[in-house]
């Protein structure tokens, strides 16, 4: 049965073998230092993908641990270990670097380039971020533990030490957040020249797909805001092992200073973070509705336009921090404006849909799935701005569950939208649908049992980061232990269907979504140097009404 | 479908959307816990105020979307384009004109809000600032003077230091009387959180904080710190009384019975077995409510 997918072609058998015997020749290259975007891109989902597995477990330790009210599982030092390295695996380690690979892998066949302006350092730039996770994750088994201070890492609390050595894992914590913003600052370089310098002939800006945009935006944020926290972090290490006292309350150090600077970037990361995932977003919208993005120039320029503005909400994250109180209002209404550009996103992914030709594949599930999880997320972020209401649920599970309804029920379903869906272009062939439609649903039910009673526990009043809790929170604690649970398995079935499609896949054509972008006019996968012959751009994106993009024999050729 | 349809269909939608929403606003007072301080009855106010817009948004929105997953499937194997609107520059005003006027209305509602709330508001977060400037909401306040509590954080016990000399580990305090607590650190940052009354504060080490509320339903309620504070975090709680004036003075009159047990202390000297021990070394929990030196507590760090 040649054709049973529904979308895609396959290619006759003679073909598909060609290209079995090269990528089984080709697979090493992806344990050496290769300065190829393309398996640079590979080797970071494969590498992000690895700690997400260790991050989650993590958390199901967590979870398993709150699925009783009392502290009966593992000791509370070990659980503020837990809690503390899954948040930093799952941002430093997951997150930002499985973005960097599939921007890598996408972004520069997207805008025409033969590879990064920068192939050498993209290179380093990725291994450094194994080294930063060994590291990491190597402090569990320091005698004295890993850090223990939760991802912000509070002064004076990250100060205390009580191991007392100087090799603990406090150091180790900001070691690694050290060596990862090192690799997130030469990609951000990377990734800033590549675009602005080689894009095809005829790719003007108005003319990028929004991932372009949402890739430039994000990586200039990197550039602008990353040294704070790497600064920071460089102090507290003085702080802890030089005995500065940047922080040490007790020696005229200053610890909300630290607040300040810690957020002055980690508020703008969640934007670095989100705006490449609205780029996916962007990107499978059109292709599966067989619509152009609506409202194209307005997304581009509410992307470009969170580079100056996220700057302005930091202290939204400090409203109960003894912050005066002319800040804490101006950072209310600067928090509440924020809204409007992504508001803008959602409802022009809304207007695409409305009223099109919606094809349901597993890319288009798990894009539909983020899209409305994400309209939770943004909302319950509105709430959150109003700042007497933050003054409640700050530092509840309100807010555990509003940053989950983002970064697990909109960045990463976005993510495995992504993947699946640029899947038959770096691996040459076609995923199973049946899994993916169930790994879809797996994870579309784990997420909200898992993260929606986050919320009713969080007007409860119940505080964030307790090893345990009063009997009162019980039930809904159950639930969510049941949904990280499910999480959990969630994953079985996207793993078994990488695994058994890149070995076993059918053959994929250069492009099975008929979709618009660049990156479907070459091979799939593309060859070394990605397209036969530069491509000229002459016409807008998500130009979906064409003829070229009605046929799949048209689309194909 | 007509045209005619279509827009009676549209209609309905909104008016159904209109009334859920609503419901949400009301039902949403529910999802609170009680109310025990003048500030809660004004957050939940804000609250459901917050839930009936969100509901709005969110039910147009996912209504489009489900709508659009019912009605506009495409045919097998057809990839013909959708619509062709690529913009729209009315609609596009409009989306952006209406949020803006939307969230503004958040910003202002919450600061009249913030207003009437009876924090005294952190310009008057060091204690050496002079007494607090009346906010309009005085007038809800009896004309009684204001009652001072010392609150004394440390890894992991509250300490309460009351007018009179009075140490203890309970916090007392009389109804419908403004309170102004003076929040203290010994080690690391905490944090004073009631969820009954709705309000919260991060406690900084070498700084004095002022916090103030009027509580005004008497009742028994648990003070948690709300700022990571290390291994005894989930420990670090206080029983919070809320009483009659003549209940309060009584209380003060007598002797501290110390019967409020340091739980953290406690769960140190005595661990309890757990599936997993990892042996990490943990700072000390500091003693009872008698040691109110910091140099005490540190010196045992
Ligand atoms: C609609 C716009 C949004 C608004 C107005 C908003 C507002 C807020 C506010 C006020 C907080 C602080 C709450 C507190 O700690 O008391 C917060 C926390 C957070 N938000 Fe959002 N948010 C929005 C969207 C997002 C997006 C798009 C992301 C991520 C991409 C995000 C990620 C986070 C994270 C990670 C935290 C918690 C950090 C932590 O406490 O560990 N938010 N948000
Ligand atoms: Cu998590
Ligand atoms: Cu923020």
């Amino acid at each position: 049965m040649p054709n049973n997918l529904v979308h895609g072609v396959t290619l006759p058998e003679s073909e598909s073998k060609h290209t079995l015997a090269e990528s089984e020749k080709n697979w090493r290259r992806y344990f050496t230092f290769n300065t190829d975007h393309k398996v640079i891109g590979v080797q970071y989902l494969v590498t992000a993908f690895t700690f997400f597995l260790i991050g989650g477990l993590l958390a199901m330790i967590v979870r398993a641990e709150l699925i009783t009210p009392a502290s009966d599982l593992v000791d509370r030092p070990f659980y503020n270990s837990l809690f503390t390295i899954h948040g930093t695996v799952m941002i430093f380690l997951w997150i930002i670097p499985s973005i960097a690979g599939l921007s890598n892998y996408v972004v520069p066949l997207a805008i025409g380039a033969k590879d990064m302006a920068f192939p050498k350092l993209n290179a380093i730039g990725f291994w450094l971020v194994p080294v930063g996770g060994i590291v990491l994750i190597s402090s569990f088994f320091l005698p004295g533990g890993a850090a223990q201070a939760g991802w912000w890492n509070y002064p004076p609390l990250s100060l205390q030490n009580p191991s007392g050595n100087i090799i603990n894992g406090e150091l180790f914590w900001i070691l690694s957040i050290v060596i990862l913003g090192i690799s997130s600052i030469m990609t951000a370089v990377n990734f800033v020249t590549t675009i602005v310098w080689l894009r095809a002939p005829g790719m003007t800006y108005f003319r990028l797909p929004i991932l372009v945009w949402a890739t430039l935006t994000a990586q200039l944020m990197q550039l602008i805001y990353l040294p704070a926290l790497t600064g920071v972090a460089l102090m507290l290490l003085a702080d802890l092992t030089l005995g500065a006292n940047f922080f040490r309350p007790t020696a005229q150090g200053d610890p909300v200073l630290y607040q300040h600077l810690f957020w002055f970037y980690s508020h703008p990361t969640v934007y670095v973070w989100v705006l490449p995932i609205f780029g996916i977003f962007s990107e499978i919208i059109p292709a599966f509705t067989r619509n152009p993005l609506f409202g194209y120039r307005s997304v581009a320029l509410a992307t470009i336009s969170f580079v100056p503005i996220t700057g302005f909400v930091w202290a939204h994250h400090m409203f109960a921090s003894g912050t005066p109180e002319w800040l804490r209002i101006l950072f209310m209404f600067s928090t509440e404006l924020v809204a409007i550009p992504t508001g803008i996103k959602v409802f022009a992914w809304t207007a695409t849909i409305w009223k099109s030709k919606l094809h349901l594949e597993t890319p288009m599930l798990f894009a539909m799935g983020g899209v409305m999880m994400f309209l939770f997320a943004g909302i319950t972020g509105v709430m959150l701005g109003a700042m007497p209401f933050d003054l409640h649920v700050n530092n509840t599970y309100f807010i555990v569950g509003h940053f989950h309804y983002i970064v697990y029920n909109t960045i990463t379903m976005a993510l495995f939208g992504g993947i699946y869906y640029w899947f038959p272009k770096i691996s040459g062939r076609m995923y199973l649908e049946g899994l993916g439609k169930l790994h879809f649903w797996l994870t579309f039910i784990g997420a909200n049992l898992c993260f929606f009673p986050m919320f009713p526990l969080g007007l409860q009043g119940m505080v964030r980061r307790i090893s345990s809790y009063d009997p009162q929170y019980v039930d809904w604690n159950i639930l969510a232990s049941l949904g990280s649970f499910l999480l959990g398995v969630s994953i079985l079935p996207f793993i078994a269907n990488i695994a058994f499609s890149w070995l076993q896949g059918k053959k994929a054509t250069k492009n099975p979504w008929l979709a618009t972008g660049l990156e479907w006019t070459t091979s799939s996968p593309p060859p070394k140097e990605n397209f036969e012959e530069i491509p000229v751009v002459d016409f807008p994106p998500y130009d979906y009404g064409r003829d070229k993009y009605s046929h799949p024999h048209l689309a194909n050729r | 479908m007509s045209r005619t349809f279509e827009y009676i269909a549209i209609a309905l939608g909104v008016v159904a959307i209109v009334v859920t929403s609503y419901g949400l606003g009301k039902l949403s007072y529910s999802w609170m816990p009680l109310e025990a301080s003048t500030d809660a009855r004004e957050i939940d106010h804000l609250f459901s105020f917050l839930v009936t817009m969100g509901s709005v948004i969110f039910l147009v929105v996912m209504g489009m979307l489900i709508y659009s997953l019912i009605f506009n499937r495409a045919a097998p194997g057809d990839y013909t384009e959708g619509h062709a609107f690529r913009h729209n520059w009315k609609l596009e005003v409009v989306w952006l004109v209406v949020p803006t006027l939307l969230v503004l209305w958040i910003g202002i509602y919450s600061f009249n809000i913030y207003v009437r709330m009876d924090v005294a508001g952190p310009k008057e977060l060091l204690a050496s600032a002079s007494q607090p400037k009346d906010l309009e909401v005085a007038a809800t306040n009896t004309n009684q003077a204001l009652v001072t509590i010392g609150v004394v954080a440390k890894q992991w016990a509250w300490d309460f230091h009351y007018p009179d000399g009075k140490i203890d580990r309970e916090l007392h305090l009389p109804v419908d009387r403004r309170v102004r607590l003076m929040l203290q650190s010994e080690d690391v940052l905490h944090g004073f959180y009631v969820p009954e009354f709705r309000i919260k504060q991060d406690i900084i080490p070498t700084r004095d904080i002022a916090f103030q509320f009027i509580p005004n339903r008497v009742g028994k309620y648990k003070l948690h710190d709300s700022q990571l504070s290390g291994t005894y975090f989930a420990l670090m709680e206080a029983d919070v009384y809320v009483e009659t004036q003549e209940d309060y003075q009584q209380w003060l009159a007598r002797e501290s019975d110390n019967a409020a047990r340091n739980l953290a202390a406690l769960e140190y000297t005595n661990p309890h077995e757990r599936v997993f021990d990892s042996h990490y070394p943990t700072v000390v929990p500091a003693r009872s409510e008698e040691i109110t030196a910091s140099n005490d507590a540190i010196a045992k760090n």
